[in-house]
């Protein structure tokens, strides 16, 4: 069957297309109003204002302040500022830190920093599911216990993290310890409300929701006492001084409206996306869906294990065809016993190499969809046949 | 010490005969190619078995260096103070100033070697040696002279002009690019293959390369880190022409008709026939091949011999006796090394059996080959009319 080539970008997961508003926001706030926040004249106030707004829309969608929300040039700074900034702030309450084995690197290499810097720091269990294992936080909070730091949506499987029973948990254990969320996967596709559901601070990225890349931000309530990472003019109240990445921000703003604007058909496009993708890839011989699917997982990603086949040359294979989504790496993380999301939720050694993700995004279509399985229908048994011999 | 030229020493050059100028006039070709790529504008001249490169402008010393020492063909480098001023007491006043500028540390030993190119100058080279020693003694009482193991020895060249230098840079020695005919390099994303090119190219030899590219079982990363080691080792050799040949398809065949232990052997038989053809269209004299005895299956004495029988061009393998670390050494010395090691597979690589036979026998291959009759003819014209040619 020849199907008409189309280009069908998976990768969302990775990063995703910036919606067209945010374009058009972006392009204002770098042609006509450029000026520098701190300036004193019209120019500054005018792209003050930019800023200003995108804190609100972001403060908004959260329910907290806007005092709250910090800017940074994205996830992997957010996660820094949120570690090394509150251990460093509250170490005289304790040197001792928690984090799951499955999280990303911007966690695990600034665990690593403070473990250098004299940090204390456990690594909990998942389930097959990729779940944390409760008993084991319960076993790990203690009176030292200054942070917790647990992902929302798992980046590789897309598990979702019971966050609000994490919460509870640390709280009862040791009220004074304060709870990080990287929800980096999780912001834009569900609704989240840090006062709630006990998280402290909460970590985004602009690029994973159609906005821009270099920009996202740390939501930290105000009672949490935290060090500013980076120094210089004391810009945002000092807690991250550089000069306001403006046309980031409003990008950022924008993306955000956008997301959360009927938000529940957004979800639900994307679930039908993924379910349509896993009801498609169960028909298929040899390949297996890891973690929970469906709507127990979190709508953009499907990680997928194909039995017999590299998950690179898979992957250059659906490339050739205009495909294009990650694999699903056996060991994203370097840190010595710490193995990785699809070794952490016991995935078979043949599948570790054999693993693609694929993502979704407000781009893609049903269509989509029956044109990526119908390649893998083609592929799928021409790989099989060729193999090291 | 400011110095405002370089005298360039070549050393092989020097003993060809009636078409010496053909090499210097590559050499100074080359030199100037080189330094028009830097701050500072040079002249570059020849003159009885010399090369100089005299700064026009103001340049950056350390920069005109780096440049000269990428250029083959080039055995030393001098950095050279020039004086005009053919008068004998400004020579000395102009050697004890050099002397004092380049050695601002004067606990040393030294002593001086002049020559007159130009014999009518009125004092002769063995009163210069004892008067420019006694000017810097004078000057700088704390230097002493040994003319048997100087620290420094200063040269004195009595020309048009006074030259005087003390130090030698080395240069990659070999012949200039484009003195010595074309050769097709077999180029993999290896540590090998880019430094069996650059040893080549430090013949005088210009490069073309051809590499096989096998998606998707190869990436396009993979291809582009070829693309960047051909434009590291053009950086010495010069522009090179890269054919990327798609491979996947004769590689494909070979797995299904051939047995699998042979499937290294056999296509790199091919991987031959294909760099050959394509060096026939454009007037490559040789190939160049990352071989090194021993080193893998393919390349024992018996995989070599099997290879290279579908070859009537020469091959050229520069490596053939070098341990991997001394390949490594050059790797690292001319900057492929940290390309190379990217981990990005090869489509040597992607099919290669568990244990590739070692002692191939040629008729035994010969009869496998005998299976892929039917296709394997339009596969390799298809593959050589559709690669796409990159210049690095």
């Amino acid at each position: 069957m020849e199907t008409e080539k189309r280009e069908v970008y998976f990768d969302n997961s990775a990063t995703t297309r910036v919606f067209d508003s945010v374009r058009d926001v972006m392009v204002q706030a770098m042609t006509a109003d450029y000026g520098n926040t701190s300036s004193r004249h019209t120019m500054g106030v005018e792209a003050e204002q930019y800023v200003k707004d995108a804190r609100e829309e972001i403060a908004k969608s959260l329910r907290v302040k806007e005092k709250e929300i910090i800017f940074t040039s994205g996830g992997t700074e957010s996660n820094n500022l949120a570690l090394i900034g509150t251990a460093l702030a509250n170490r005289r309450n304790g040197n001792h830190l928690i984090t799951t084995c499955i999280e990303h690197a911007s966690i695990y290499n600034t665990m690593a920093f403070l473990e250098e810097q004299g940090f204390r720091v456990t690594y909990l269990p998942v389930d097959e599911n990729g779940l944390v294992q409760m008993e084991a936080l319960a076993q790990a909070v203690c009176a030292d216990t200054i942070l917790v730091s647990v992902m929302y949506v798992n980046n590789e499987i897309g598990a979702v993290e019971p966050v609000e029973e994490i919460a509870k948990l640390i709280k009862q254990k040791n009220p004074k310890t304060y709870f990080h969320v990287d929800a980096i996967q999780a912001y834009g596709k569900y609704v989240i409300r840090p006062k709630r559901q006990g998280i402290d601070l909460l970590s985004v990225s602009g690029h994973k929701i159609h906005g821009p890349k270099g920009v996202g931000f740390l939501y930290a309530d105000e009672k949490v006492r935290i060090r500013p990472i980076l120094f210089g003019g004391g810009q945002q109240k000092g807690m991250r001084s550089g000069t306001e990445n403006v046309p980031g921000c409003a990008g950022l703003g924008m993306a955000v409206k956008e997301m959360y604007h009927e938000h529940e058909k957004k979800t639900d496009l994307l679930y039908g996306l993924k379910e349509r993708l896993e009801a498609g890839l169960g028909g298929l011989d040899g390949v297996t869906i890891h973690g929970p699917g469906g709507r127990d997982s979190a709508p953009q990603i499907v990680s997928a294990g194909f039995e017999g086949v590299r998950a690179e040359v898979l992957l250059h294979a659906l490339e050739e065809r205009g495909i294009y989504v990650s694999s699903g790496s056996a060991c994203s993380s370097n840190h010595p016993g710490v193995s990785g999301t699809l070794k952490g939720i016991g995935v078979k050694e043949s599948l570790l190499d054999s693993t693609l993700r694929f993502s979704f995004g407000m781009f893609n279509t049903p269509e989509d969809v029956d044109y990526c399985l119908a390649q893998l229908r083609e592929l799928l048994p021409v790989l099989r046949k060729y193999r090291r011999a | 010490m400011k110095y405002k030229a370089f005298l360039i020493k070549y050393a092989e050059i020097g003993v060809k005969g009636k078409n010496r100028y053909l090499f210097e006039d590559a050499l100074v070709k080359q030199i100037n190619h080189r330094l028009k790529g830097i701050d500072g504008k040079f002249l570059v001249t020849k003159e009885s078995g010399r090369i100089y490169a005299a700064a026009e402008e103001e340049f950056d010393y350390d920069e005109a260096v780096e440049a000269l020492s990428c250029v083959f063909g080039i055995a030393g480098i001098c950095p050279l103070v020039q004086l005009e001023d053919m008068d004998y007491e400004a020579l000395k006043a102009g050697a004890v100033k050099y002397i004092g500028e380049a050695y601002p540390d004067r606990n040393f030993s030294f002593k001086v070697v002049a020559r007159r190119a130009d014999k009518q100058y009125p004092v002769s080279s063995d009163q210069i040696n004892r008067d420019v020693g006694e000017a810097i003694l004078n000057a700088y009482p704390e230097t002493r002279v040994d003319v048997h193991n100087p620290d420094v020895l200063l040269r004195v060249e009595v020309r048009h002009q006074i030259n005087l230098f003390s130090e030698t840079i080395p240069g990659l020695g070999g012949m200039p690019t484009g003195t010595a005919g074309k050769a097709m390099l077999l180029l993999s994303g290896g540590i090998d293959s880019p430094v069996a090119g650059f040893l080549t190219a430090k013949r005088g030899v210009t490069l073309e390369a051809v590499y096989f590219h096998a998606p998707p079982y190869t990436s396009e990363r993979a291809k582009k880190k070829v693309i960047d080691l051909a434009g590291q080792v053009a950086a010495y050799a010069g522009p090179i022409r890269l054919h990327i040949v798609n491979f996947t398809d004769i590689q494909l065949y070979i797995y299904d008709e051939c047995p699998h232990d042979e499937l290294t052997i056999i296509m790199r038989r091919y991987m031959m026939r294909i760099a050959e053809c394509i060096a026939a269209e454009t007037g490559c004299l040789a190939l160049i091949t990352g071989e090194s005895i021993g080193q893998v299956a393919s390349q024992t004495l018996q995989s070599l011999a099997v290879t290279n029988e579908v070859c009537k061009l020469p091959v050229i393998r520069p490596l053939i006796a070098f341990d991997k670390q001394d390949i490594v050494d050059w790797s690292l010395k001319i900057g492929t090394y940290e390309t190379s090691v990217l981990p990005y597979e090869d489509c040597c690589t992607i099919f290669v059996a568990k244990h590739p036979v070692t002692k191939p026998v040629l008729r035994r291959i010969e009869n496998s080959e005998a299976k892929l009759a039917e296709k394997i003819e339009a596969l390799v014209e298809a593959a050589v009319a559709g690669r796409e040619i990159v210049r690095c």
